[in-house]
């Protein structure tokens, strides 16, 4: 790679690495403990007899079993073999919002002021991340404009789901619930929109796009009715497009009473600049490992900051973290709470590292985020458009928010070449791009988002590879078809997860499938 | 070994470059002669051979002479075995029937064929759906499911399924228009039928929605989803289709894929009704429709089901109809409304609008309908 050639001459280890349980060896450890002495048992017994009949296991747990260096040589290993954020232009997997998380952020998680910490301590002993969690709640409540934010869910679709859970608590309080059983969103929201709902028993109503890509006001008065119990909907949506009519959705939706969430797990281009209160929105979520920096759930534990109108303050799940001005509380105190949705206060390093980044950036900084993932993005999209056999169906001609919906479909048209193809082949240069975006309404779809944290050079590196790629597709589909060529398992076999019998999510699963 | 059948109909395409709507009859096919049309059939089958000649050794392939197979298949490199007879450039649907007919005695694992909807009701007349199949879009009409979306596409999708790596089949709709009516300007199609095709996932898996293609697995959501909230004391029209078969599978009640169905208190009450029946049981009674929209065309009405006609949607009600389709299938016409065409031009207008589509277990979308 030079300035001229910007394509990468990539090579991923490949380590044909088992299972950590395949590598397990009976007795094997890593560490050996030295032997009870003889005056501490007296005083503390074995450390097992003295537990509850009901805790002390009956069988060992089936643990692998192996030395130290033999794990860190698996773990190093398998991170060998992955192109994670840190490693790679990671603006392929688009809706995401894939950007830097600083490591400095990361030492004042890892610091033992946090992790000495622990959940059932005394409230006056904890007021230094009291406060953090305090002063996110305020910032959150700035950005927002509404008033009382929850850290509890450990993640965007926790946190839909518990935005279901006060949907339904605000009409059981009205006496409404029974009737109200429908949950209306659009095919460009985010999936999990409609699928957590579902888990807490709503029926589903979802809204088609129009030509221009934006969610059929028309078809949002025919879904609505006295059944409704809200609206939870993503703007910009998937497509990266800004539906300018959201206040008229709002209050078609209340109108016909109904309350409405804002699925802003994803609020990148936009801080600063609209808010969910402008737009009327009675709930909203932010994740703080998308927009906030904190990283992904698969970089490190997530949070679904959760805020709501002063309206819904009751219905919050417990507790919540208030300031008497004197000191920082818990307050169990919320008369119509939905309880939980998970335990303690949420994810406190993720908390911390969100807050950390908003404290390091200020108004103006996080404005200028958006601004700066808004201009990648449409620098991006012209680029992209240039490339043969590629489109971004909808609102042509016209910028979009912070991500593009891209489609392959005249590429397939044209060669065969799909979608799952070009992402095979992308690898091989050292880019990771996701495969596939619901609701599959886009043919052949693929989505960038390249944030505010990439570079010019860095988005030219990327459009470079997808330009090789496409040229390949035209001159030599095979190689293409047939990738990756370079990468640590040549072709990855899906067919095994639609197969019940096949599939397996744990060690234990597995060894019973095939009866081992 | 496995065996791939070809039938090329040759003179299938050669009204449409004209402009003459189709080329179905003989009288039409001179025409189209007379008026310079050239056999553009047998090219185009050329160009899905060609995708899957590197398969050549690993693969029979079994055609008619000449015209119908035979040329393509050697153009493109094969080393066809030949089987029956034809006169040259006099075939006609018989042969492709008789042809279809005699490829399936060999155990074929693929039968393409090149043609239009008119080549695909003739398969379908000859062997039903006894053989996977797979439509080389040559013909002038194409309202059926059956066809790749062009010759190479075809291609592509039959080498995957000889590989194993595609391994579903799917039922598509056989349909055709009456091509003299067409050609005066009214359009009546019908659905003739159901063929097996290979089924790709046209769009690729995405790990973060997980898996919800499959086809047979959504229709039983949908079903689940109606007969729950399946009312007592109301009659059930069940309309033609493989997704509204899968409710009366669910029931475990006979039932007809082309016709229209009456269910009471989920007991079959009659199959394959007419008009005139329909309206005899609903009069004055309760009752509730249950239609599917013809896949890659999206009518609700007016194409494969006439018997619900007018008359009989005005008995039940504008608001008695439920409509449900995968979202596959929705998502199959690429943006487009529903349509519908009962005849009846007042009754059409207060049907298009939008409409509450069943697309699962407890899910619906709300699409446009115009008429």
């Amino acid at each position: 790679m030079n300035k001229k050639n910007k394509v990468r001459n990539f090579h991923q280890a490949k380590w044909d690495e088992p299972v950590i349980f395949e590598l397990s060896n009976k007795g094997e450890r890593g560490i050996l403990f030295p032997e009870i002495e003889r005056e501490i048992e007296e005083i503390v017994g074995d450390g097992i007899s003295k537990l509850p009949e009901n805790m002390i296991r009956k069988q060992q747990p089936n643990l692998p079993e192996l030395s130290q260096m033999q794990v860190l040589k698996h773990y190093l290993r398998l991170s060998q073999q992955t192109l994670g954020a840190d490693l790679n232009v990671d603006i392929g997997q688009g809706t995401c919002t894939m950007k830097y998380s600083p490591k400095i952020n990361e030492q004042f998680a890892n610091s033992p002021k946090i992790t000495e910490l622990h959940p059932s301590q005394d409230e006056r002993t904890v007021q230094g991340i009291l406060e953090i969690i305090y002063n996110l709640d305020l910032f959150l409540r700035e950005i927002s404009g509404l008033d009382k934010f929850t850290f509890q869910p450990g993640g965007g679709s926790q946190a839909i789901f518990a935005m279901a859970s006060i949907i339904h608590a605000f009409h059981e309080s009205n006496g409404d619930s029974e009737k109200r059983d429908e949950i209306i969103s659009t095919m460009f929201s985010h999936p999990s929109d409609a699928a957590a709902p579902t888990v807490k028993g709503y029926k589903i109503i979802n809204i088609y796009p129009n030509e221009d890509g934006l969610p059929d006001i028309e078809a949002l008065k025919k879904a609505v009715s006295n059944r409704t119990a809200g609206l939870l909907i993503t703007n910009p949506e998937d497509t990266g497009i800004f539906n300018p009519k959201i206040r008229e959705f709002t209050q078609i939706v209340h109108d016909a009473g109904g309350i409405c969430g804002y699925d802003q797990a994803n609020a990148n281009g936009i801080l600063g600049i609209t808010r969910a209160k402008e737009a009327d929105f009675d709930l909203c979520f932010f994740n703080l490992h998308k927009t906030f920096s904190s990283p992904h759930g698969c970089g490190g534990p997530a949070t679904g900051a959760l805020g709501v109108t002063k309206e819904l303050i009751k219905f919050l799940p417990v507790p919540l973290v208030e300031y008497d001005n004197e000191k920082f509380y818990f307050n169990y105190d919320v008369p119509k709470s939905i309880g939980k949705v998970r335990a303690f206060y949420g994810v406190v390093p993720a908390i911390l590292k969100a807050y950390s980044w908003i404290m390091s950036l200020g108004s103006e900084g996080l404005k200028e985020v958006s601004q700066i993932a808004v201009l990648n993005n449409n620098y991006l999209l012209k680029k992209v458009l240039e490339i043969r056999g590629a489109s971004a169906p909808y609102a042509r001609g016209r910028h979009r928010i912070e991500q593009v919906r891209y489609s392959w479909d005249k590429l397939y048209q044209d060669t065969g070449v799909t979608t799952e193809d070009i992402t095979c082949r992308m690898v091989d240069f050292g880019f990771h791009m996701w495969s596939s975006h619901h609701p599959f309404i886009v043919p052949q779809p693929f989505t960038l988002e390249p944030t505010e944290s990439y570079s010019k050079a860095e988005l030219d590196e990327y459009i470079a590879g997808l330009k090789k790629v496409v040229e390949e597709a035209y001159d030599n589909p095979e190689i293409v078809k047939n990738a990756p060529h370079r990468s640590v398992i040549h072709k990855l076999k899906t067919d095994t997860l639609d197969d019940p019998e096949r599939w397996a999510i744990t060690w234990r699963a597995y060894l019973k499938k095939n009866k081992k | 070994m496995r065996r791939i059948g070809l039938i090329v109909n040759p003179i299938a395409g050669m009204g449409g470059k004209v402009g003459l709507k189709g080329t179905d009859g003989s009288a039409i096919l001179a025409k189209a002669k007379g008026m310079g049309a050239e056999q553009e059939s047998s090219k185009r089958a050329v160009r899905t051979l060609e995708r899957i000649v590197s398969l050549k050794d690993e693969i029979e392939l079994i055609t008619y002479p000449s015209e119908m197979g035979e040329n393509a298949a050697k153009q493109s490199g094969f080393v066809p075995k030949v089987i029956g007879t034809i006169i040259e450039g006099k075939t006609t649907g018989g042969d492709t029937q008789q042809a279809s007919r005699d490829l399936c005695k060999h155990k074929i694992d693929l039968l393409f064929f090149a043609g239009g909807d008119g080549t695909a009701r003739d398969i379908y007349t000859a062997i039903g759906d006894e053989l996977v199949v797979l439509g080389i879009p040559t013909g002038v009409k194409m309202h059926s499911a059956v066809f790749a979306s062009n010759p190479m596409r075809a291609g592509d999708l039959a080498l995957l399924y000889l590989q194993g790596k595609v391994k579903d089949v799917k039922e598509v709709e056989v349909m055709d228009i009456d091509e003299e009516a067409y050609r005066t300007g009214a359009v009546s199609a019908k659905l003739y039928g159901y063929l097996k095709i290979p089924f790709e996932r046209r769009f690729v898996r995405g790990m973060k929605a997980g898996s919800s293609t499959n086809e047979k697995f959504a229709q039983e959501a949908i079903a689940q989803e109606i007969i729950d909230n399946m009312k007592k004391d109301c009659f059930y029209i069940i309309g033609s289709g493989t997704t509204t078969r899968s409710i009366m599978e669910k029931l475990e009640l006979d039932y007809t894929l082309l016709g229209v169905d009456l269910i009471y208190n989920k007991k079959l009450i009659a199959k394959d009704l007419n008009e005139k029946k329909l309206i005899k049981h609903i009069m004055e009674n309760k009752a509730k429709l249950i239609i599917t929209p013809i896949g890659g065309q999206g009518f609700l009405f007016g194409r494969g089901n006439q018997q619900l006609s007018p008359n009989v949607i005005k008995e039940v009600g504008i608001d008695n109809i439920i409509v449900i389709a995968t979202s596959q299938k929705i998502n199959s016409l690429n943006g487009q409304p529903f349509l519908v065409d009962s005849g009846d031009r007042e009754l059409d207008n207060s049907l298009s609008g939008h409409v509450i589509v069943t697309t699962g277990y407890r899910e619906n979308v709300v699409y446009k309908v115009d008429s």
